[in-house]
């Protein structure tokens, strides 16, 4: 039986997550799969939610699988799809099954995903989910209405450290602070000076902050998400050291670089830990901790 | 501020119309007139429009402006040629039709899809500015608008999709956010950004929403 994640952050361990994206239908051999790699090779592993606004099978339905397996899920839970009424039942299924962890977001737009017409809701932001997450756990639910029987989670947001401009992101940041976030992932993260920059001020706040990393596979993903991705530089040098490997070898260099941001995260004590993100390449996590010298979760 | 309009596809209009042959045209003076999707010029285009789909147009008119109760004056006064028509085909907006529905006793069609309430803000320029959301936060906001301009309608800042000032969904599109925080920035009260904002009251006056002015 995994620790629970609240325990993993609270203990001085450099905390390691990662997630899995379930699948569009009920062919879940692959989810599985990633499941079984990843249950003993990190701390807690997110289940995104309609991820890109791209209907899939639910967050919720992966998050029992991990439960099942022995792990520590965290659902991640966005307001794009679900009133106020839809997401607070959800808690309420989800801790009666055992999701502890839940990661609050506002979500992406209807517009960027595969059901364009559809209804978005947004009758809440990451913020007021988190706060709802805790009053909830006071007793109440939003309309004020005692629970009978409460829930109890360990509530986590999100940061983009490279935003432009980067002041009303933090604005927002020490608001899911206020709200009661315990732990942040961030976007995706290249320039680790500039992630210095930013734990410096995030460390006068009582949040434990796990650095977004995205695996690279190729220069062209790298230059792309530079200069399409809201929110993530890449820093040239990283793009050319990916160039310069010799062909078919980009996914070991990609490997190698976030194994290596992972080391000087951990040795230099930049942040709390690290939230890995594969993106269809799960079973390379292994790997990826294991070029960043870290062998297993203890 | 104006009614925005657009207009619907010929075959749309077409749809409407089986069955029905002579039509009235009535346009109008007043928002349609402005976004040209319903003055003079285009209830004479769809007049030819119409015929050229083997309608008989009875007649037309553009009236003053569509949703005032003085439309009903216009209509008693084209009463002989809207009489020989099986119809009435709207070029004004949704609540002209409304209007005209309601004095008539033939079915009146919409050729035009209803948008947004908007504001010019520059010549043919037209923004929803205000969503009668029924509990105004300008005054947190800056005097910009959350529930409108922010495309998630948002209220406690930024989405992590904004992008150097822009909206995720549309790189033509200012991220209202970004806009509400340097315009605070500017006026030095940030601290307004920094206040938690309740999740809105969606039920402020419950649908159909009624006032009543004694
Ligand atoms: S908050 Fe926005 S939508 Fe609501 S009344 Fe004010 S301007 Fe209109
Ligand atoms: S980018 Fe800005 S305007 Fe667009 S949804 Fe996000 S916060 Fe709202």
């Amino acid at each position: 039986m995994a620790k629970s994640f609240r325990d993993v952050l609270k203990s001085d361990k450099f905390v390691i997550t990662s997630e899995i994206g379930p699948p569009k239908g009920t062919n879940l051999d692959s989810m599985l799969h990633h499941i079984d790699i990843l249950k003993d090779t990190v701390d807690a592993i997110n289940v995104t939610d309609h991820q890109s606004s791209v209907m899939r099978f639910p967050s919720l339905g992966g998050c029992l699988y991990i439960k099942e397996k022995g792990a520590e899920p965290i659902m991640q839970m966005t307001c794009r799809d679900r009133n106020q009424m839809a997401l607070q039942s959800d808690l309420l299924f989800a801790y009666a099954r055992g999701v502890r962890n839940v990661l609050c977001l506002t979500g992406d737009s209807i517009v960027v995903g595969d059901h364009k017409d559809a209804a978005d809701v947004f009758e809440m932001d990451s913020s007021q989910l988190l706060r709802t997450v805790r009053q909830m756990e006071a007793g109440r639910d939003l309309g004020g209405n005692e629970l009978d029987g409460g829930v109890e989670f360990c509530a986590g947001a999100i940061v983009t450290p490279e935003a432009d401009p980067l002041e009303p992101q933090l604005i927002k940041f020490e608001k899911k602070v206020e709200a009661g976030a315990e732990f942040i992932q961030t976007q995706a993260i290249y320039d680790l000076e500039n992630f210095a920059k930013f734990m410096e001020y995030a460390r006068q706040f009582d949040v434990k902050v796990l650095a977004g990393i995205v695996l690279l596979v190729s220069a062209r993903m790298a230059k792309f998400m530079t200069e399409n991705v809201p929110g993530i530089f890449v820093p040239q040098s990283l793009i050319d050291e990916l160039a310069a490997a010799p062909k078919g070898q980009a996914l070991s260099k990609g490997i190698e670089i976030a194994g290596r941001m992972i080391a000087t995260l951990k040795d230099e004590g930049i942040c709390d830990g690290v939230h890995i993100m594969a993106i269809g390449k799960e079973e390379v996590v292994p790997d990826i901790l294991a070029a960043a010298g870290i062998n297993g979760r203890h | 501020m104006k009614s925005i309009t657009k207009q619907k596809s010929l075959e749309e209009i077409q749809q409407q119309l089986v069955g029905l042959d002579r039509v009235y045209i009535i346009g109008c003076g007043t928002c349609t007139t402005m976004t040209r999707t319903g003055g003079r010029d285009e209830v004479l285009e769809m007049k030819e429009r119409l015929q050229g789909m083997d309608k008989i147009v009875t007649g037309w008119l553009v009236t003053p402006t569509a949703c005032d109760e003085m439309t009903g004056a216009a209509l008693v006064h084209a009463n002989g040629a809207i009489a020989n028509a099986s119809c009435v085909v709207s070029m004004s907006c949704a609540m002209g039709v409304q209007r005209m529905a309601g004095y008539l006793d033939k079915p009146v069609l919409p050729a035009l899809d209803t948008l947004f309430i908007g504001l010019e803000s520059s010549p043919g320029d037209f923004h929803e500015i205000c969503a009668q959301c029924g509990h105004c936060l300008l005054g947190y906001t800056a005097g910009i608008c959350p529930v409108t301009a922010c495309h998630k309608h948002l209220l406690n800042g930024p989405c992590g999709g904004t992008d150097s000032g822009r909206c995720e969904v549309d790189k033509d599109k200012d991220c209202a956010w970004t806009l509400i925080y340097k315009r605070l920035k500017q006026q030095g009260r940030l601290d307004v950004m920094r206040r938690y904002q309740p999740v809105k009251n969606s039920q402020v006056v419950p649908r159909p929403r009624i006032m009543r002015v004694d």
